[in-house]
């Protein structure tokens, strides 16, 4: 590792003997869940608790013209069958905008359709019974009688005069638009010595999370209080989201997320049949359950990606890239996601393209159309992997075009380790990036040359091997720019706040939340590292509005970014009360004294002065043997959001080695590596594996993942047999480096890693499958890149 | 093969109502099926059954549950002839040492059958009274020449696998029949194998392919058996593996053994691939398969097709 850092004067809170800050500590939860001690939602059972199943449209775009459930209703175990219009009573609808997305707009949605739906899926009615095999039972017998109009589904005719518009009210099928030019693209591409352009292809896909998005809601009229019990990145988000739309003020809204099944992003929005299950809770005056079976989550959880983008760029034969140019167009569904807006990934395409390039001429132009399909929004790094294929796409064919090494090219366009603090030709801000860094690093791990020479040796044997680059910048830590100042409720600050117990164990309760990615670990090792306590006496809270301080949640790469300077400033402030307190009681002056496992010890040789046990002891039950007018004080909070970068940009470098089979087109991951830069690593095990696991999804897209829609709107392969994750057999090993550049922005130093992995590696894998297929003079720029694909390009078939 | 669930999309986690009965003998479950017919469902390994039930694709109304009968367990080897009994599992045949010396296609098949804990509950006669045309095991049979023992009302019927593969999920059994045994000729020790699907995971229904048994002699096939799979309704016993029986295998032989192969496959589309895509990947197959049973690397060298 090697650290930017300036040295600092003094030793930190972070670099204490016995700091956890670097170091490979296994997850505090880790026995629980491998107990089957988790408590997931779908674990949850209370008294009275109904279940609901949702009956969902079969067609893309449908008038309702009746419901008919009498003889549901009379099923045994029925509870209620409620239409929209019914729910419609209790609970309002809501339009998916922000107002710094300019120009953005969608439609007002409703948490169960009124009168007409808008894609295969969604939700028509709600049949609520005492289990959910009789909500099944009874839900096989309600009749719905629809009428089906023209569907809207292929992207590129969506704009067409000729196609319907989805929302009459909004005149035409466009939802955002946006332009940029910088520099002067025109000039540029004129005086290049070449010019390449490109069609990119991106399938739509989504996050199949292992647990299924599920809600407890729980209306208590007697309080006037509704618990919500949901697996979600951002409980705040969803306690302000329900209040507004039920009537209640957020005071009366409880959102408890205990253990999560896996996220990616599917779990930080809010659904219409999240929505409608809080508000059949307060309709019915019971605890409703839902839970989305696998078919119901790939209709209905969130897809991503999607887009067709049009890319050119100049370059001149010494390598130097004089422009890059995009024309990207997206399709998301019937209506813009809310709170947070199904702009965003097409935003971050126009952000992210040619990011880690020098050049300052970029136009970019980024469509995003309606269409009668599930709805799309942020999964996880959002835009980056398109905006990186791309990028990496072009750049690979613009070295192609002048006869110049990969590495060679990047070496000579990368942005210098030394410009920064700079800016992108699209305005991101960087603090500090280490590209060239990087790709040195990278180049040593996977022996470049070496594997050019083995390339070059198995060819004369028919054996044909690629090996591809993608360089790459992360969005992580982002401040109110993402949200908050469009008008979102969404917090970009985070809370902890952490007390010494009576005997001298820590309790921290902390907004960031917890689904897999080691929030609970990254928390309790900052805890114990600065107050000198050891991790088995922290105990730490999250996911509860009523239990844990104000804050965004985990999302955006920021849980360690954001939360975890949040535990830092309020653990140095509850260890200055700790030593002020041993102080008094040691008549000793707090700046003699430090705590060093667990005790509170003379700061020049560490002689043990008084455990933390017994400080504790006289604080809670005998402070009458205090001096005068000490009140101590074993409890802190602090908060943090980062004011001066909008957003803590990281970078990185990934490489792929695979084979293709020119035969089938079956491709072989043979190796891929990946060297990022995250700032302060806290646990090198949880980034790493926050990286392979991206790296996986990432994968996922290049090869299987696509949600198959046909022309009349029907996604044909929602299910696990048909839809294709990516498992572990066809994995490769993946090696991961680190460049360590800390975030000044904060004391700890930290910037996310949570996108890293899945922004670079379909790049990586597309431009090895091209330059493996370089004896074959055929390029291509679809993913995934199944063998029919390859086979296609190959003229095979 | 893949279920599609077109436009079908409310929520089905949970069966339906049924009645479940646990046979107590191959007499008493015969009783029951005939009993209740259509309206029955024999479970053995429940792989394929139970999800189809929870999905509400199906609704019996009786499970005759057959999975205690020891009786229908088990490999055994007698005269020349391979028993396996149809509640044998999948995890059995992949260790069961008579498999392996008598039967090895069928261990190397296994291997490619899903997972681990999949195979652990799976059983032979569960894979071929399901009929998919994309399991290996149904191939597998009529490559080894296996004879399919049923049992029913009026007592046993023998049946031959390339009579037993109806269509998709179709078979020779009626509703009132019981799936008891499969039998193989035993194979002669000089015979070899070629077991490859092209799926996109491992574990995954193929999108194509082949189990072959082979018998080799200076160079030539003196006998070629080449049981395709997933590629049309049901496995296909390949009629242009004669074309390379009995001669020296050239290029251009092979070739034409490729073309006549193309003639006799009627494929499906499904998510994964074309029928275009899968004629041409049975002839990868056909060639690759061929080049490694006559140990003739260089049949593979541009010969794809």
């Amino acid at each position: 590792m090697t650290s930017a850092r300036a040295n600092s004067e003094t030793l930190s809170a972070l670099d204490r003997p016995n700091s956890y800050i670097g170091k490979t500590v296994p997850r505090p939860n880790l026995d629980r869940l491998m107990q089957g001690r988790g408590l997931y939602v779908s674990d949850i059972e209370l008294p009275r608790m109904a279940h609901v199943v949702f009956l969902r449209s079969p067609h893309a775009h449908a008038k309702i013209n009746g419901i008919e459930a009498s003889t549901a209703k009379q099923m045994p175990g029925v509870i209620a069958v409620v239409s929209g219009r019914e729910l419609s009573t209790v609970i309002t609808p809501w339009v998916g905008v922000l107002s710094h997305l300019k120009g953005l707009k969608s439609a007002p949605q409703s948490a169960i359709a009124v009168d007409r739906v808008c894609w295969q899926g969604e939700a028509v009615a709600a049949v609520v019974a005492s289990s959910r095999a009789q909500a099944e039972d009874a839900a096989e017998l309600v009749s719905i009688e629809y009428e089906e109009l023209d569907a809207v589904t292929d992207m590129r005719t969506a704009l067409d005069p000729a196609t319907a518009v989805i929302h009459a009210s909004l005149g035409d099928n466009l939802a955002f638009e946006r332009n940029h030019d910088a520099g002067a693209v025109d000039q540029a591409f004129a005086e290049s010595d070449e010019v390449v352009e490109a069609d990119f292809v991106f399938g739509r896909h989504t996050g199949v999370t292992l647990e299924p998005r599920a809600v407890v809601a729980d209306w208590n009229a007697a309080e006037a209080r509704l618990t919500i019990y949901q697996g979600t990145q951002a409980p705040h988000m969803v306690q302000n989201i329900a209040a507004l739309h039920l009537g209640l003020k957020e005071s009366q809204v409880r959102v408890v997320c205990k253990d999560v099944g896996g996220s990616f992003g599917i779990k930080v929005h809010i659904y219409a049949d999240e929505m409608a299950t809080y508000a059949l809770s307060k309709l019915l005056r019971r605890p409703v359950k839902f839970v989305a079976d696998r078919v119901e989550s790939f209709n209905t959880d969130i897809h991503a990606r999607d887009h067709r983008c049009k890319g050119k760029i100049g370059v001149n034969r010494d390598g130097t890239i004089t422009a890059f140019e995009i024309d990207d167009l997206t399709g998301i569904g019937p209506y813009s996601m809310y709170p947070r807006t199904s702009a965003i990934e097409a935003n971050q395409v126009v952000n992210l393209v040619g990011g880690p390039y020098a050049t300052r001429n970029y136009r970019a132009r980024a469509r995003v159309v309606f269409q009668n399909k599930n709805v799309m929004c942020q999964y996880r790094a959002v835009g980056h992997p398109i905006a990186c294929s791309v990028t990496e796409g072009l750049v690979d064919l613009a070295a192609m075009k002048i006869g110049m090494d990969p590495i060679e090219i990047r070496r000579r366009n990368l942005i210098s380790d030394n410009a920064y603090p700079c800016a992108s030709p699209s305005g991101l801000r960087f603090e500090q990036l280490s590209h060239h860094a990087a790709l040195a690093k990278l180049i040593g791990m996977m022996d470049y040359d070496a594997l050019r020479a083995e390339q070059v040796a198995l060819r004369t044997r028919n054996i044909h091997r690629g090996i591809g680059i993608a360089s790459f910048i992360e969005v992580t830590n982002p401040s109110a720019a993402f949200y908050g100042v469009g008008g979102a409720k969404i917090s970009s600050q985070d809370g902890v706040a952490v007390r010494l117990d009576a005997q001298g164990s820590v309790i921290c309760q902390t907004s960031i939340t917890e689904q897999g990615q080691g929030s609970e670990s990254l928390t309790a090792q900052i805890v114990g590292s600065v107050l000198g306590v050891s991790m088995d006496r922290v105990r730490v809270i999250l996911g509860d509005t009523d239990n844990t301080p104000y804050g965004g949640g985990t999302w955006a790469s920021r849980g360690a970014g954001i939360g975890g300077e949040a535990a830092l400033q309020a653990t140095k402030v509850l260890r200055k009360n700790i030593l002020d307190v041993a102080a008094a009681i040691l008549q000793a002056a707090p700046g003699e004294l430090d705590i060093v496992n667990n005790a509170v010890v003379n700061a020049v040789d560490s002689t043990p002065r008084i455990e933390l046990s017994e400080l504790a002891r006289i604080v809670y039950f005998r402070p009458d043997t205090l001096p005068p007018g000490i009140q101590a004080e074993l409890m802190a909070t602090r908060h943090f959001v980062p004011r001066e970068y909008p957003f803590a940009f990281t970078n990185g470098v990934q490489a792929s080695w695979l084979e293709v089979d020119i035969d089938t087109g079956f491709i072989k991951l043979l190796k891929h590596w990946v060297v990022e830069d995250c700032g302060t690593i806290i646990n090198p095990q949880l980034v790493d594996e926050q990286i392979r696991g991206g790296v996986v999804q990432g994968l996922g897209a290049a090869l299987f993942e696509k949600c198959v829609y046909d022309e009349r709107g029907q996604l044909t392969n929602a299910n696990m047999a048909d839809y294709l994750v990516p498992m572990s057999g066809e994995m490769p090993d993946i090696d991961v480096g680190h460049v360590v550049s800390p975030t000044m922005e904060s004391e700890l130093g930290a910037k996310g890693a949570g996108e890293a992995g899945t922004a670079g590696a379909a790049a990586a894998v597309t431009n090895a499958v091209n330059d493996a297929l370089r004896p074959f003079g055929t390029i291509i720029t679809e993913i995934p890149l199944t063998p029919q694909v390859v086979l296609t390009a190959l003229g095979r078939i | 093969m893949p279920i599609v669930w077109a436009g079908e999309v409310t929520p089905k986690m949970k069966a339906s109502a049924f009645a479940y009965a646990r046979a107590t003998s191959v007499a008493n479950a015969l009783e029951l099926l005939t009993a209740h017919g259509e309206k029955a469902k024999v479970l053995s390994g429940g792989q394929s059954l139970l999800p189809a039930m929870n999905l509400r694709l199906i609704a019996p109304e009786l499970v005759v549950d057959i999975s205690e009968l020891a009786e229908l367990r088990g490999v055994v080897v007698k005269g020349g002839v391979l028993t396996i009994g149809a509640l044998t599992r999948h995890v059995d045949l992949l260790k069961s040492p008579e498999i392996a010396a008598h039967a090895p296609l069928l261990r190397d098949a296994v291997t490619h059958v899903a997972h681990p804990a999949i195979r652990n509950r799976g059983t032979i006669g569960g894979s071929l009274a399901q009929a998919d045309p994309a399991s290996e095991l149904p191939a597998c049979m009529l490559t080894l020449g296996a004879t399919i023992v049923v049992c029913g009302p009026s007592g046993e019927r023998r049946i031959a696998a390339n009579q037993f593969f109806a269509g998709i999920y179709e078979t020779a059994l009626t509703p009132q029949e019981l799936l008891v045994a499969v039998e193989l000729p035993v194979i002669p020790k000089s015979s070899t194998h070629f077991f490859h699907e092209f799926a996109r995971r491992h574990g995954d229904y193929a999108i194509v392919g082949l189990a072959a048994q082979a018998l080799v002699k200076d160079g030539q096939f003196a006998d070629l058996r080449l049981g395709f799979f997933a590629v049309g309704d049901r496995p296909l016993l390949a009629k242009s593996a004669g074309k390379l029986v009995d001669v020296a295998v050239t290029p251009a032989v092979l070739a034409e053994a490729s073309s006549a192969l193309n003639d006799e496959l009627d494929p499906l589309e499904d998510q994964q691939a074309t029928p275009t895509m899968r004629r041409h990947l049975a002839k990868v197959l056909l060639t690759r398969c061929v080049s490694s049973l006559l140990a003739r690397p260089d049949l593979c060298t541009g010969a794809s097709a």
